[in-house]
């Protein structure tokens, strides 16, 4: 435990503070990234991505031919589900809305139509817009997978980003502990002449790379929540003009203290490699 | 304490260091080696920490063959061995003190006894009072001292010097070696290379004369 303890305070004397802002700063983008993608996946997952059709009556048609529209409908075993949406539901629905109530009242009278919101795993749109009484027809699906689509992509980026930048990482801390073996190559020289084990000569690197990527990924977090910080004033302007309180929002604990556990592994595994190709060069003459 | 049995050392470049070595050290006795400069002295030396390996032979120290061991093991092997080098191997990133903690600091002593143990090496080479200076600070002698110091820190049964008075004046020669005669006098196993002649005349111990290869 005591020799533990020596190489923990080695390694702390030699932990250079730029490396690890330079780690800090790498980690800090796929960090950040991820971070507003979980920001924004609620309200993307709010939007349905089963195909989804709105069907308006003709403002003409009667309740009863909406009736038998919606029999008609509920009959085709294509169509998974069918919601009637009356008019009169319509209209209150967007008073809800903030702003529009006074314009509505202006109007005097209801201009919105009956219509169906049906859902389906196939494209009908084209089909249902033939019906009776069908005025017109809108896929509401469509955006939503587009959406879907730009996030997997965004998403994907990220880990890519993730992945190149912890290679980076490795690789910064791969250099750094062959520069301190360099630096320290009498020492190790000297101490394997008078009975140092290896575990004892590697144990500090180890800790310097553990240490280096630990410290690194806390400047990440501290980086990131700066960020976040400046970018929710301009949020909180913008989600408030649509009467909404959304705000960009910080890991969860496990999620940071995942990442600050991942950042110092990397950091071991850096040194773990630097350890062995370096060390194995000096040997006692 | 240490035998050579047929020992042969020949070089990956094809040199030939030693021949055919073959002596035996009895614990507690001090012996000195000699032999011309490129006779193989400092070969035969480094064969007993197994810093080289024979190519023919066995070297036993304190009864295991140190030829055979795996690396893991040699760490343990040198820790009961205080070698002495030409050129002393001395750190000048750090102080008198902190270079004789070296071998105390893998060792399992608590703080206090390591602190304990180093002063009292330095004390016993009369170090104690340049504890804090830089190496770079001190004498040939001085130095040579405090190599001594490193080495006998952890209480070898073994003490291996190579020329540890070489380019030191008469009377810093001759104060190396009566500390080397003082350990020796309480049991320690010492073997010297040397090839001041005055001084292995003075002692009066064994010499070991490294010749074409071999002891005679």
């Amino acid at each position: 435990m005591r020799h533990h303890r020596q190489a923990l305070a080695s390694a702390v004397r030699k932990m250079s503070l730029l490396n690890a802002l330079v780690i800090g700063v790498a980690l800090a983008l796929p960090a950040g990234g991820y971070a507003l993608l979980e920001s924004l996946r609620p309200a993307g997952e709010r939007l349905t991505l089963e195909p989804r059709i709105s069907l308006f009556l003709d403002p003409q048609a009667k309740r009863a031919d909406a009736d038998a529209l919606g029999q008609r409908l509920r009959t085709d075993r294509r169509i998974a589900s069918v919601r009637f949406i009356p008019r009169e539901q319509a209209l209150e629905d967007m008073k809800a809305i903030q702003g529009l109530a006074p314009v509505i009242a202006a109007l005097g009278r209801n201009p919105l139509p009956d219509a169906f919101v049906v859902t389906s795993k196939e494209d009908l749109a084209a089909e249902l817009a033939r019906l009776p009484g069908v005025a017109h027809v809108q896929a509401d699906a469509v955006w939503a997978r587009r959406l879907a689509a730009a996030s997997a992509i965004l998403e994907a980026a990220l880990w890519l980003l993730a992945g190149l930048l912890g290679a980076a990482l490795v690789a910064v801390t791969f250099n750094t502990i062959r520069l301190q073996i360099l630096t320290q190559r009498d020492e190790i020289e000297v101490s394997k002449l008078i009975g140092a084990t290896d575990a004892f000569i590697r144990r500090p690197f180890y800790y310097l790379g553990l240490l280096q990527g630990i410290v690194g990924g806390i400047v990440a977090l501290v980086l990131v929540a700066a960020a976040l910080a400046l970018l929710n004033r301009e949020v909180a302007v913008l989600a408030d003009s649509y009467g909404s309180n959304f705000r960009l929002g910080f890991l969860s604990l496990l999620e940071a203290v995942a990442a600050v556990l991942f950042a110092g592994a990397l950091g071991w595994l850096g040194a773990q490699l630097s350890v062995s190709r370096h060390l194995r060069q000096i040997e006692p003459s | 304490m240490v035998s050579f049995s047929a020992v042969a050392k020949r070089y990956p470049g094809g040199q030939e260091a030693l021949k055919d070595v073959s002596f035996a050290l009895a614990a507690g006795e001090l012996a000195f080696l000699t032999g011309r400069s490129g006779a193989g002295k400092t070969t035969l030396l480094k064969l007993i920490p197994a810093i080289v390996r024979p190519s023919a032979g066995s070297v036993v120290v304190n009864g295991q063959n140190v030829g055979a061991l795996k690396p893991a093991a040699l760490p343990y092997l040198r820790r009961n061995i205080g070698l002495v080098f030409q050129d002393q191997k001395l750190l000048y990133d750090r102080s008198v003190y902190d270079n004789v903690m070296l071998p105390v600091a893998f060792s399992s002593h608590s703080p206090k006894e390591a602190a304990r143990r180093v002063r009292a090496a330095l004390d016993k080479v009369d170090l104690l009072r340049r504890e804090k200076a830089n190496p770079i600070q001190l004498s040939g002698g001085e130095q040579q001292r405090l190599a001594i110091a490193r080495a006998v820190v952890n209480r070898p049964a073994l003490l291996v010097a190579d020329e540890p008075t070489a380019n030191l004046d008469a009377d810093a020669a001759t104060r190396i070696l009566e500390i080397f005669v003082a350990f020796n006098q309480v049991g320690v196993t010492v073997l010297i290379a040397t090839h001041d002649q005055g001084l292995i005349a003075r002692y009066g111990k064994r010499v070991l004369r490294l010749e074409g290869g071999r002891v005679s």
